[in-house]
């Protein structure tokens, strides 16, 4: 029987470093593994012996790319454990410094990523001869997020003004002013930006897909909310790890997250667009359905499209906060230790992020547990794999080799995250 | 050029819980010390969008980084990038696909790279989890210090003379 193997040895356009092989023998896809080498879990062994505020500068650390989602949810964690809750403008300065968080990241990924995919372009620097137009617009409405994080964060990589409590300090209204006219030309480049994508041709895909995000009552979720899925999941935060578990897998040095009593499940925009597209703005929600989208969109090959609508909602929120800003009187509340366990989960571009850390009465962190957004969407990637390439068997190989890349690049897997390094390849013998 | 934008940058590029990721993050740290004032010196990730938004507006732009290219750890490459295109995939191990070399390239076809742009790759020998240098990283380091700074000072000086 005849057999063949796409292998990628280097799968480019995905952040750090990992491996893909798809095995086929005859007309059956007998193996699919998304490879990762490093060993990952370092970061949870620097944290114990560390005090509890240096959770967050120390977390900050494990991505270039999404540092705030890191802090956050490592903030979100400490403060549960010493019965802290957040409030005020201290909190919507929060919700802000992840709406460039947003920004940066996924104007990154739909431009200079996943773009090329659909336009037929082998990376962002051929695509850019033939389209500067829209690569000026990408790196441009990537730098005005950068500059929320700037602002906020004190610089955009490994942003240190983030403290347990709040910030070390916060700008007063006067200094959002030119971030403000920024924003407003990020607002309408966003809403290009759906426009553009949504011209693009997308390969039909579908599958019965779990859907993991969080949900909060009043706004599309960033900080908090509880843990819902489409599949009748409603959990507190604290409730994650007796609902998820993961898995060390033989094929890989990151763990692959599953669902207790299910398997696989989709955390990032998608999801939480799936599960929240009533709390977007009225103005993400126009444009969601001027591009087509209905209120679920379940082919992930569309997520770009669903990418592009919540970075214009980043981009409305980040107007309505800083127009309704007053600053607070203090930048941050005191937050004592006690001996506790905080669990923390907020929305990282990539989706949910989860933290949780034990404290002494001194406030020393005795054990920690980090779940990135990216291992959890592992296995899902994986069972994409396996339907798409079983689907598409009969168009050629160079072509199927370029679409699998795609379709691991939907998630927009941060494979530095998941395991602190991944190296993706698909390669044929 | 707008006042307030600094016209000569060094870049340190990597990260320093990688081990030898961290060399361009340990030479921009020493060159700061060397080079209190007149100098811009930052530390990024790699991440390439940012990298193009850090030179934007300066004239003088040096660039250090781990590499990963199968050489002896230790090896000292200098590239000119207004001389020849960087190799996509020489500084590897940058923790992000859209990274340094991508990030020359890209504002090479936009027309956006600055006059003067130089390449420091360090050969790498361990980039696991980890926070220490190899001792055949940190001597180089130390020698790409010592160049670099010569290269920084001839930059400063004709400044200073004005």
């Amino acid at each position: 029987m005849k057999s063949r193997t796409i292998k990628v040895d280097y799968l480019a356009r995905v952040e750090g470093e990992g491996a893909l092989s798809v095995k086929i023998k005859g007309q059956q896809v007998t193996d699919v593994k998304l490879r990762i080498f490093e060993p990952p879990r370092f970061f949870e062994a620097f944290l114990r012996g560390r005090k509890f505020n240096e959770a967050p500068d120390i977390t900050a650390r494990i991505c270039g790319i999404c540092p705030i989602a890191y802090q956050m949810s490592a903030c979100h964690a400490i403060e549960d454990a010493c019965g802290v809750k957040i409030t005020g403008p201290i909190r919507d300065l929060r919700r802000l410094i992840y709406c460039g968080e947003w920004i940066e990241s996924h104007a990154l990924h739909i431009y200079l990523l996943h773009a090329p995919d659909f336009l037929g372009y082998e990376d962002a620097i051929r695509m850019a001869k033939d389209h500067p137009v829209e690569v000026k617009r990408g790196l441009r409405l990537k730098k005005a997020g950068n500059e929320i994080v700037r602002l906020l964060g004190g610089r955009e990589i490994h942003p240190i003004n983030v403290r347990v409590g709040g910030f070390y300090k916060v700008p007063d209204k006067k200094e959002f002013s030119p971030l403000g006219e920024e924003l407003k030309w990020a607002r309408d480049a966003a809403l290009e930006t759906v426009h553009w994508v949504a011209t693009f041709a997308f390969p039909e895909f579908d599958r019965d897909y779990e859907f993991v995000a969080l949900r909060h009552p009043d706004e599309y979720p960033f900080n908090e909310g509880r843990i819902v899925s489409n599949k009748e999941m409603d959990i507190a935060v604290r409730e994650y790890d007796q609902n998820f578990v993961e898995d060390h897998v033989s094929h890989s040095n990151a763990l692959q997250s599953r669902i207790k009593e299910r398997n696989s499940y989709f955390v990032g925009p998608q999801a939480r667009y799936n599960l929240n597209f009533d709390k977007l703005s009225p103005m993400a929600q126009e444009a969601a359905r001027s591009a087509g989208l209905g209120p679920v969109c379940r082919n992930p090959f569309q997520s770009i499209i669903v990418r592009s609508v919540e970075m214009l909602y980043a981009c409305d929120e980040a107007l309505r906060i800083i127009d309704q800003y007053e600053m607070p009187n203090t930048p941050a509340v005191s937050v004592e230790p006690r001996v506790s366990t905080g669990y923390g989960c907020t929305e990282a571009p990539r989706g949910i992020c989860y933290h949780r850390y034990r404290l002494d009465d001194r406030g020393i962190i005795l054990d920690a547990k980090i779940v990135p957004p990216t291992s959890q969407n592992l296995k899902t990637i994986e069972g994409d794999l396996w339907q798409f390439v079983q689907a598409h068997l009969v168009i050629q190989k160079d072509k199927l080799q370029w679409q699998c890349e795609q379709a691991v690049r939907n998630y927009d897997p941060c494979i530095s995250c998941a395991t602190h390094f991944l190296k993706l390849h698909i390669e044929a013998e | 050029m707008t006042p307030g934008q600094p016209s000569i940058v060094v870049i340190g590029v990597g990260n320093e819980y990688r081990s030898d990721d961290g060399a361009g993050i340990a030479v921009a740290r020493q060159l700061r010390m060397l080079f209190p004032i007149g100098v811009t010196i930052l530390e990024e990730s790699g991440e390439g969008g940012t990298l193009i938004e850090a030179w934007k507006g300066a004239t003088w732009v040096m660039l250090v980084d781990a590499v990963r290219s199968g050489a002896t750890p230790g090896t000292i490459r200098r590239l000119d990038a207004r001389v020849a295109p960087v190799p996509i995939g020489f500084f590897h191990y940058s923790t992000h696909a859209f990274s340094v070399a991508e990030a020359v390239e890209l504002a090479r076809s936009l027309d956006q790279l600055p006059a003067h742009l130089i390449l420091y790759g360090i050969e790498g020998e361990n980039f696991s989890a980890g926070v220490e240098l190899s001792s055949a990283v940190e001597q180089a380091v130390d020698a790409v210090v010592e160049r670099a700074a010569v290269e920084v000072r001839a930059a400063i000086l004709p400044k200073a003379d004005s």
